[in-house]
């Protein structure tokens, strides 16, 4: 049996006299979370291709770019994500309340579950299984899975916090336990639906309120899915690699009730010159701004955290991922409250800026983070002190940053471009300068440069895959005992 | 317009705003402190979790203390200014509305003129304008050329409209009517015919435009397309403008004219929609539009 399968398959009991942190679900959550980060950008870069090339899959329905593109979405924010999100906030919540993980059977469940969704989504969106609701594609029965293990995820994740062994809960739970209620909450109002047969519902909402519903949705998912979740992530990851406190308790205090509470205002910026009335477009832009400080509260504390450490940027290369992804955080959370000013947005709104947006933040924030933690979590998985090779980390840091770079600024420039094509007219006539085709051949060049950005990216985790590897099949799984919590000072 | 369906609602989004705007300020109010003194250090919280991590409790950035409370005024300014509370309507009066309508009327008063010069003249003369030809031009590549293509000639489904050949009639008229209600041409299925029936029909076509066919297949097909098809396309293939009955005899086919492709086209049938432009244009720009599309065909 190799090392790799004795991951998955063996659960360490703990000795005589002493408790051991559940490392199983975290060792299976971090795996698949490089799997399905692989396949999920894989896709990623098949449909950028097919941008370039249309006939790239021969017209076969299944793999047309309707169905890829939906499959790339959910592959990367809920396969990849999530598995992110599972497998930290486990270790995270364990080794910060010291105390093993509450009811290890239902943490298996959340995994398996997990994956069972994960295969439902990859068998079904490519065969035009979909409500049709962005981020929210899936069909009814594989909503109510994801109910089920989200509920069990929330018993586990509050339950270890309500044995924990110190007094006050670390800021990185306070996050995640915000991104887990607050998740429950959208997925269970936005999914609501009517079946009519086993694989097709229709949704509880109708017009405007139906999109007003989705966008309330869809951009909480970037607020908790991709925010909150992944600043708990950094708040235990940074601090821990960076081997300093964290800059200021009284700005995580600010920031994370700001921000959970902004955030739930802003959907409405998705929607701005529709049918939703004004008084919500309005209110959706005046939050998104006020949304900007909360967001930069995240920034400041993880790279203030560095205050005294700068040099370590220089020689380690997982807080090179930590620091760059905390950058690419602060921009792309400057970016979007801008995007959401209306006039801003008359110009960006169904150009490529918003996908550049989009992935600075997936690629640049929410991948680099979970790089960066899984490079620091990996080996203590796996009873090794670092990974097989630092090189090779330093390596992917450069091969990710510099395809992060090239796709994001493809996409602004081409963004920006069609904004500008799309609304000039003739001062004569009043007619369109450009036609819609003009502006597409003129992307063209764009979407080569951002597609070698994703090939780049991906390349990147393919080096990550290798590293892993080696580092798996030459370690052994092992859980560490769970500690005494030292005593308060100060 | 108020989209609330009582006061009530309208009251519920006001309070909750204001009270939402008033507590983030609130918050960062109650937990601002002073600035530490030039070489003070931040405490630490005095908790420690897995072995070591603390915190400091440094104050707020200032510059980010004030960044927070001038999107907050911000946010408040712009909600007197513009409509966000409830039915309240903004000190401004501003709706998307009315943003577009007074867009709309100043490209109108700016631009119709242009258009208008050439409402008096009849489509030919207009068509022979170059001017006006490259005004339609324009027009044509924005809001026609995604189905009959840049160049006019359409694609498969979507006529041709550079030739001399018209379903519904080259006329100005003709066209000027096509533009501004659309078209819908329907050729309904006839699976009733049978696969025989069919096939022995689609030869009789093939005979009439005077392609290859087997002859007893379109001897037997002769009577089947007197019964059923000859109501619309003719006695004699020729087709129907009042109705968009193709011509069967010519060189033209909307689908295709390949025995299998007829085959398809009698047993599925077929449906052609052209949208109508009328309230979308106006009438003097349907009219130049209609003098380019004329123009396409003329002088070949």
């Amino acid at each position: 049996m190799s090392a790799q399968a004795a991951a998955f398959n063996t659960s360490f009991p703990a000795g005589a006299g002493t408790t051991t942190y559940n490392y199983t679900v975290v060792r299976q959550f971090a795996i698949m979370t490089l799997v399905w980060g692989i396949v999920g950008m894989l896709v990623g870069v098949i449909i950028a291709a097919q941008l370039m090339f249309p006939d790239l899959t021969y017209g076969i329905p299944w793999l047309s770019y309707g169905r890829l593109r939906p499959l790339h979405t959910n592959a990367v924010i809920f396969a990849f994500g999530g598995s992110a999100l599972f497998a930290t906030s486990y270790y995270v919540v364990q080794r910060t309340c010291h105390a093993r993980l509450f009811a290890g059977p239902l943490a298996a469940f959340t995994f398996w579950g997990w994956q069972l969704v994960i295969v439902g989504a990859a068998i079904t969106l490519p065969l035009g299984i979909t409500t049709s609701k962005e981020y929210a594609e899936l069909e009814w029965p594989l909503d109510v899975l994801i109910t089920l293990v989200w509920v069990s995820y929330a018993v586990v994740f509050f339950g270890t916090i309500a044995k924990r062994k110190t007094s006050h809960i670390y800021v990185a739970n306070w996050f995640f336990g915000g991104f887990i209620l607050t998740v429950a909450l959208l997925h269970l109002v936005n999914s609501a639906a009517i079946p009519a047969t086993p694989w097709k519902s229709y949704s509880a909402y109708a017009g405007a309120q139906d999109a007003m519903v989705q966008w309330w949705y869809g951009h909480n998912a970037v607020g908790f899915f991709l925010t909150a979740g992944f600043l708990g992530m950094m708040y235990y990851f940074v601090p821990k690699q960076a081997d300093r406190p964290v800059y200021s308790y009284r700005l995580s205090v600010v920031h994370f009730w700001a921000l959970i509470f902004t955030y739930m205002w802003a959907g409405p910026h998705h929607l701005h010159y529709t049918a939703l009335p004004d008084w919500a477009q309005s209110l959706g832009m005046a939050f998104s701004l006020i949304l900007l400080a909360p967001s930069w509260g995240g920034m400041i504390n993880g790279i203030m955290t560095l205050s005294g450490a700068w040099h370590k940027l220089r020689t380690d290369p997982i807080l090179k991922f930590l620091i760059v992804s905390l950058s690419f955080y602060g921009m792309s959370t400057f970016e979007g409250p801008m995007m959401s000013i209306k006039t801003v947005n008359s110009l960006s709104h169904y150009t490529d800026w918003t996908i550049g947006h989009v992935h600075a933040g997936a690629l640049g924030w929410v991948a680099m983070i979970t790089i960066g933690s899984l490079y620091f979590m990996i080996p203590r998985l796996f009873g090794r002190s670092e990974m097989y090779s630092t090189k090779l980390v330093t390596t992917h840091f450069w091969v990710a940053t510099i395809g992060v770079v090239l796709y994001i600024a493809a996409m602004w420039i081409a963004g920006v471009m069609q904004g500008l094509m799309w609304r000039a007219v003739n001062p004569d006539d009043g007619t369109l300068t450009y036609t819609f085709v003009e502006s597409v051949k003129s992307t063209y060049p764009f979407y080569a440069i951002r597609l070698l950005g994703g090939v780049m990216f991906l390349g990147g985790m393919l080096i990550m895959a290798y590293n892993t590897y080696k580092t798996v099949a030459s370690g052994k799984a092992v859980d560490a005992p769970v500690l005494q919590p030292a005593p308060a000072h100060a | 317009m108020n989209e609330f369906t009582s006061g009530f609602w309208s009251a519920y989004i006001t309070v909750i705003t204001i009270a939402s705007i008033l507590g983030c300020g609130l918050l960062l109010w109650k937990l601002s402190t002073k600035r530490l003194s030039p070489g003070q250090k931040a405490d630490v919280m005095g908790h420690v979790w897995d072995e070591n991590l603390e915190e400091y409790n440094n104050p707020l950035p200032r510059w980010w203390m004030w960044l927070f409370w001038i999107t907050l005024v911000f946010a408040a300014v712009y909600l007197v200014l513009y409509p966000g509370l409830g039915s309240y309507a903004g000190v401004l009066n501003w709706s998307s509305t009315g943003q577009w309508e007074k867009e709309q009327a100043r490209a109108a008063e700016r631009f119709e003129p242009k258009f208008a010069q050439y409402a008096s003249m009849d489509i030919p003369a207009v068509a022979a304008d170059p001017a006006a030809r490259e005004m339609g031009q324009r027009m044509f590549l924005n809001y026609c050329a995604q189905c009959h293509a840049s160049d006019a000639r359409g694609g498969r489904g979507f006529p041709n409209l550079a030739d001399k050949d018209w379903l519904y009639g080259g006329t100005p008229e003709a066209i000027v009517a096509t533009i501004t209600q659309g078209r819908t041409g329907i050729m309904p299925p006839w699976p009733q015919l049978g696969e025989e029936g069919i096939g022995n029909v689609t030869h009789y076509v093939l005979q009439m435009g005077g392609r290859t066919h087997d002859g007893i297949k379109a001897v037997q097909g002769k009577d089947v397309y007197a019964a059923n098809c000859a109501a619309c396309h003719g006695a004699d293939g020729t087709g129907n403008p009042a109705l968009g009955a193709p011509n069967l005899t010519d060189e033209t086919w909307l689908y295709g004219g390949g025995e299998s492709t007829i085959v398809e086209s009698i047993t599925r049938g077929r449906n052609g929609h052209m949208p109508a432009w009328g309230q979308f244009l106006g009438p003097n720009k349907t009219h130049l539009l209609a003098a380019y599309v004329y123009g396409l065909s003329q002088g070949k």
